[in-house]
């Protein structure tokens, strides 16, 4: 059985203009120990998925609605919204791209730490503040038993990165959730903060839902992507497979976009012209197929069906670009 | 080939010298520009690259050293001479929405700075801002729309069309694709390709994306806490590094490609960016250098030349 199992994830927006289908009918599985890659340009519907299953979508305006959504069996739909804080935390966690905001810039760090661990894991007071320094040593913080003293505002970006990890490993979840959580770094504290994910996915066996616009860290990371455009996975593929055999128009033109600094890419890089659509008028085709440089004719005729390409790699996309 | 713009040991220092928290947030960058081509200034947030674009302009001014663009230094000019000779060095920024007026209609914002050098005036304005909308790949019938019902990269395009409208010789670019996603973000590094080919306008490509410098640039500076640490071609970067910092930099930068990353080696730096107001005594890079020595302590490294157009400062070499 898989850890966590998506089918039809279906979340909406009710706003002044009309519904939004943020997400619109994504399906996947996640095993035990596995990081899932999922790319796409802003909107495509990568956070919304990830909030959608940590039932942080805010209803209303919000709708999440699915044929299935469980977590170790758990139906993640039907629970309550205090039995589904009790699973955040302790099994399903989250981190974001800028742990400025998700800090409460008035605590003290140690004291963000010990709340989860006495709330989730009912420690006292001492055994609180001993598993905190071992979060935080485990994580890479220095002098971590001074540092429980300081406030968010007296860490660097990358050493708050580090608490917010910390704080989502506390409870040992079985998922952790990483949306963006590099994008706002420099490379090289980037770099610790992977291998820091990489580490404790293999030594613990977390399974890691890793969310990024950035083709090169989901290369390095990932063992399974799933490229999503305006609210649907389009593509799912394993790692290599993805990068070797791209079989949708948006995957290529994504591939295309992305600069490369061993310099082998091309000298001019390919754009994908003009934008997204909006997710409020209803997409009888290809949602890509205004910005594909790749469509047949069939493209204009009917919506694309799912069409294999190897073992776990599918994409909805007519054109053959196995070529 | 000919150098546009020469700095020489520019300073930019925050706060009284030798008062607590004052910065050298720029300590003796020297480097030159050439006409028509592309340098890239990288490094990590706070080192420095975004001050040293600003002190190029006078946007704050430098507190020693020398800026020389086409043989003038601005640094000694007075406020209508810089006013003038502005003309000839624009830059854009990462929040293209920040930089444009909300209240003008695009036309107006693109007019405006024509209007300030006393250019094209009176029936000729009109043609030319249409001409010039054009070169940035903007219709024509947007001259109408104010800011806010741009997307970012059609700002982006915006601030770009304002820049070239005084038709300048250089133009600083701080981070004008970080903030986009990369379909459009390709789009803009295309535009800006095209239009230094068509208008041989020279670049000062300042980002923290090495990809994207990489790609846009001929030579690249990689600084360090307010220091160049190491110049070099934008081959030999990546290529052929010398100083341990742009070692460590270049492995870092992800690629994108399942097979490369498994056998990368990434050398992992310890620890964080030291505090600016208080950098390290002899190399700035020592206390996070894999391979520094007591002597990188005492002695301020030179430049170690290796060969034409690359030098690396690090006493190891």
């Amino acid at each position: 059985m898989p850890l966590l199992s998506v089918r039809n994830l279906q979340t909406r927006f009710a706003t002044d203009r009309g519904i939004v289908r943020a997400v619109n009918g994504v399906s996947f599985d996640l095993e035990e120990g596995e990081v899932l890659g999922l790319v796409g340009e802003s909107g495509s519907g990568k956070s919304v998925t990830a909030l959608s299953i940590m039932r942080l979508v805010p209803e209303p305006p919000g709708k999440v609605t699915a044929d299935s959504l469980t977590l170790e069996g758990t139906d993640l739909l039907r629970l309550s919204e205090a039995d589904a804080r009790e699973i955040r935390g302790s099994r399903m966690a989250m981190i974001f791209q800028d742990p400025m905001r998700s800090l409460n810039p008035v605590l003290t760090i140690g004291r963000q730490l010990t709340e989860v661990l006495r709330r989730h894991q009912k420690l006292s007071g001492t055994a609180a503040r001993r598993r905190a320094i071992e979060l935080l040593e485990t994580v890479g913080i220095p002098m971590a038993e001074k540092r429980l003293a300081a406030y968010p505002h007296q860490f660097s970006g990358g050493m708050r990165q580090r608490v917010m990890i910390a704080i989502a490993l506390s409870c040992n979840p079985r998922l952790l959730i990483a949306d963006e959580a590099t994008t706002a770094l420099d490379v090289t504290i980037q770099a610790q903060i992977i291998d820091l994910v990489k580490r404790l996915q293999r030594e613990r066996g977390t399974s890691v839902i890793w969310i990024s616009h950035d083709l090169g860290v989901v290369a390095g990371l990932c063992d399974r992507v799933n490229v999503m455009y305006a609210g649907n996975v389009v593509e799912t593929a394993p790692i290599r497979e993805l990068f070797h055999r791209p079989s949708h128009g948006y995957t290529l033109g994504l591939m295309g976009s992305t600069p490369r600094v061993d310099g082998s890419g091309t000298a001019r890089l390919t754009p994908i012209e003009g934008m997204p659509p909006n997710l409020i008028d209803p997409i009888p085709l290809c949602p890509f197929l205004p910005r594909c440089r790749v469509s047949v004719p069939a493209c204009q005729a009917r919506p694309p069906e799912r069409r294999e390409f190897g073992v776990g790699h599918w994409a909805s996309c007519l054109a053959d670009l196995a070529k | 080939m000919s150098t546009l713009l020469e700095v020489e040991d520019l300073d930019v220092h925050y706060g009284r010298p030798g008062a607590p928290g004052s910065v050298k947030a720029v300590d003796g960058v020297s480097f030159t520009v050439e006409r028509g081509r592309t340098l890239g200034l990288v490094g990590e947030s706070g080192c420095g690259k975004s001050t040293t674009g600003y002190a190029i302009l006078q946007l704050v001014r430098p507190s020693g050293g020398r800026v020389l663009f086409d043989g003038t230094d601005l640094c000694t000019l007075d406020k209508a001479s810089l006013r003038r000779m502005r003309r000839k060095l624009q830059i854009i920024f990462q929040d293209a929405h920040a930089s444009l007026n909300p209240r003008m209609p695009i036309g107006d914002l693109v007019g405006e700075a024509l209007d300030i050098h006393g250019l094209y005036p009176g029936a000729k304005r009109a043609k030319r801002i249409r001409e010039l909308l054009d070169m940035v790949g903007m219709a024509g019938h947007l001259i109408e729309r104010y800011p806010h019902e741009l997307s970012g990269g059609q700002a982006q395009r915006i601030a770009i069309c304002r820049a070239l409208a005084v038709e300048p010789e250089l133009i600083v670019c701080d981070e004008p694709v970080s903030a986009l996603d990369v379909s459009i973000q390709a789009q803009i590094v295309n535009l800006l390709q095209d239009l230094q080919q068509r208008l041989g306008l020279a670049y000062i490509f300042i980002s923290h994306d090495l990809s994207v410098v990489r790609h846009v640039s001929d030579d690249i500076a990689v600084m360090y806490l307010g220091k160049i640490v190491e110049r070099a071609g934008k081959h030999e970067i990546y290529d052929a590094p010398a100083h341990p910092y742009t070692k460590s930099l270049m492995s870092a930068v992800p690629v994108p490609d399942p097979d490369i990353e498994a056998r990368r080696q990434r050398i992992i730096l310890k620890g964080d960016l030291p505090d600016p107001a208080h950098p390290p005594s002899g190399c700035r890079f020592r206390t996070r250098c894999p391979i520094a020595i007591d002597e990188c302590a005492k002695v301020e490294p030179l430049q170690h030349p290796l060969a034409p157009g690359h030098w690396a400062k690090c006493i190891r070499l």
